[in-house]
């Protein structure tokens, strides 16, 4: 196989790798900023109810 | 593949983008045809110059974003800028990547400080330090000022890239999309068409990733916000 193939490969194959993993890192961060604000609402919420409860 | 594209949250919009990425790959892989001097590693231009015209693009948008954000302290372009910077950034290290790979047969190494090729490298520096510092520094007025102040500095790096092949004499070819008898005139028309739907594609990647990187923003706002909510009536409730 003509050697310049595997330049061609890699070029192309880093691109996709390095693209997909960018995309995994973006939805990773996305997915933990979610839940962390699911728990911060939750608490914000048992917060105030508690502030209510005490007025 | 729609447990990928769940599992990555991609929208409509981004599927779109993948099915244009493998149209991409097969005119620039299989249709285009092969270049008589490099043979088929010439191929690697097709998404080496798309890398290059979105790193670019994004660069300047940073540079842009940046100036806004020092005249109007907003903080929407800011978040344009930091989201700009982060997605030209990847684009960088592509052309970063595949240039050395395109070179190695080609020149017959995988680096030379010629001018477009330093230019480039000093560019990728600055945003390596500009990500370091959004990363690793406060989040203060100050650091924000600097870091606005980086990225225009970025901005200008760009004319010295694009027009190094001009303006001095080095190994790295000169520009085969701008050229005096217009654009495209150095390339056969097929290959014009697989570089011109690659830069198509990849103008929508960057925006379809601009857009998701801004959201992310937004999120870490929204959290940020309920932290101080938290902690104002929960003093030390929250870590730092």
């Amino acid at each position: 196989m003509d050697q310049n193939f595997w330049y061609l490969f890699s070029a192309y194959t880093l691109i996709w790798v390095g693209l997909f993993l960018y995309l995994f890192t973006i939805a990773g961060r996305e997915k933990k900023l979610a839940e962390e604000i699911a728990e911060l609402k939750a608490a914000v919420e048992e917060l105030e109810s508690k502030e209510e409860g005490r007025a | 593949m729609a447990g990928l594209a769940t599992r990555l949250r991609i929208t409509p919009f981004g599927l779109i983008c993948l099915v244009g990425l493998v149209a991409s790959l097969y005119l620039s892989l299989i249709w285009a045809p092969r270049e008589r001097v490099m043979g088929d590693v010439q191929r690697i231009m097709y998404f080496h110059v798309a890398s290059a015209w979105i790193a670019e693009f994004a660069f300047v948008l940073v540079g842009v974003s940046s100036v806004i954000y020092l005249w109007l302290r907003e903080r929407r372009w800011d978040i344009v800028a930091y989201s700009a910077a982060e997605v030209g950034f990847v684009f960088c290290c592509f052309v970063m990547i595949t240039g050395p790979i395109w070179g190695k047969p080609v020149w017959g190494t995988w680096w030379t400080w010629d001018p477009r090729l330093t230019f480039s490298m000093i560019l990728w520096l600055i945003y390596v330090a500009y990500l370091m510092l959004r990363v690793y520094g406060d989040d203060l007025p100050q650091v924000k000022t600097f870091l606005a102040v980086l990225g225009i500095l970025g901005t200008i790096d760009i004319p010295f890239i694009h027009f190094a092949t001009m303006w001095w004499r080095g190994l790295h070819p000169d520009s085969l999309v701008m050229t005096e008898e217009g654009l495209g005139a150095g390339m056969e028309v097929d290959m014009r068409i697989a570089l011109a739907v690659s830069a198509v594609v990849f103008t929508l990647l960057f925006f379809y990733l601009m857009q998701r990187r801004m959201a992310l923003e937004r999120l870490r706002d929204e959290a940020e916000d309920l932290r101080e909510r938290v902690e104002h009536r929960h003093p030390g409730s929250v870590g730092v």
